[in-house]
């Protein structure tokens, strides 16, 4: 999943109007290219070596959230949008460029349908029941 | 949601991660269903949208668009911790089935929530999810004054296929949302070894 890089900047139209305030954090982007719409139960780490996001100079305050949210658990994309209170487009953007740092990495969900075996889908029925 | 500083040098786990979907018509306990289970959080997206509601790259042309922000239920359900469970609540209008199309993908199955004084307004989530042949549950949401129907009654009147489960519950009971998606569960491995048992034979 490296990020080509292509595209990092790659501004919103200026004639697109007045951009919605959370995508000035993204410099206007909406989409990453290398992380075209990911989806939003993929599980976001971040990679041990990236301990202090603060020093880096490029990132915003909310790329320092991601990586430190993801240093204590990985976070889905869903979840981070939801704990930051950010839409989710947002978050893909801000993810896309962390990738590109390479200061996270990104864990595509297995498709229930390529589950290895059942034994998952019984420990998610023990699960609720024990809920 | 509160998890311990990973120790230093053990990689910290992740997990697999699953999604359910709740969809219904307007009003039918969607919100209250995910509540009942699950720690919930609203989740935003903010989508260009054309005039005929589908999202639109931002190369294309900037002639009539403009954004919506889209809110749905989010809710996160642990199960071990390296198994997590989430429930996507659909918004409900039918513009925003570019947003279902996305959740589907992927998707362990969903729950149709139905409400017997308008049995009508959960029709096209199960024309949905029926098309796209992602199983499902429907959920009879036990609203006080409603009359109870047995669930064969629904299951007529809803036109469903014999092997769909319909399950009587209360969205404010936890105890019977999760009997729903314990079913759902079931009813996707039930799906998945008819899907094996299709290719093999
Ligand atoms: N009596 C009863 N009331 C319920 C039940 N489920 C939901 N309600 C109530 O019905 C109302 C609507 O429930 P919501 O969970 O907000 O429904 P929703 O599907 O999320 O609604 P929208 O998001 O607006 O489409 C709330 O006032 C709930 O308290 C139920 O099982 N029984
Ligand atoms: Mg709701």
């Amino acid at each position: 999943m490296s990020g080509d890089g292509q595209g990092k900047r790659h501004w919103f139209d200026d004639e697109a109007g007045p951009v919605v305030r959370p995508y000035a954090m993204t410099r206007g982007r909406t989409t990453s290219p290398a992380q075209h719409r990911l989806d939003l139960i993929a599980v976001v780490v971040t990679e041990p070596h990236a301990y202090d996001p603060e020093a880096d100079q490029t990132l915003s305050p909310e790329h320092v959230d991601i990586v430190g949210l993801c240093r204590d658990a990985p976070q889905s994309v869903a979840e981070l949008a939801a704990e930051l209170d950010l839409p989710i487009g947002v978050v893909r953007v801000l993810i896309g460029d962390l990738v590109d740092e390479e200061m996270v990495h990104v864990t595509r969900p297995v498709p229930p349908a390529e589950l290895p075996d059942e034994s998952i889908l019984r420990d998610v029925i023990n699960g609720l029941r024990a809920l | 949601m509160i998890f311990g500083r990973s120790e230093r040098g053990k990689p910290p786990v992740e997990p697999v991660t699953l999604k359910i979907l709740v969809a219904g018509g307007f009003g039918v306990g969607k919100t209250t269903l995910v509540g009942a289970v699950s720690e919930i959080k609203p989740l935003r997206t903010e989508e260009v949208l054309t005039e005929a509601g589908r999202p639109i790259d931002d190369t294309s042309g900037v002639e009539g668009k403009h954004t919506t922000t889209v809110a749905m239920d989010f809710g996160r359900i642990t199960l071990r911790e390296d198994l997590v469970l989430y429930l996507f609540g659909t918004p409900g209008q039918d513009r925003f089935w570019f947003l279902w199309d996305e959740l589907a993908t992927g998707s362990l199955g969903a729950v149709v929530l139905a409400d017997t004084r308008r049995l009508e307004d959960c029709f096209a989530a199960v024309d949905y999810f029926e098309r796209r042949s992602i199983p499902f549950v429907v959920g009879v949401n036990c609203f006080e004054g409603a009359a109870r129907y047995p669930a064969d009654d629904v299951r007529q009147a809803l036109d469903l296929d014999p092997g769909v489960p319909v399950v009587l519950c209360d969205a404010r009971d936890r105890e019977t949302v999760k009997e729903v998606l314990i079913r759902v569960v079931q009813h996707a491995m039930a799906h998945a070894a008819d899907r094996r048992q299709a290719v093999t034979t």
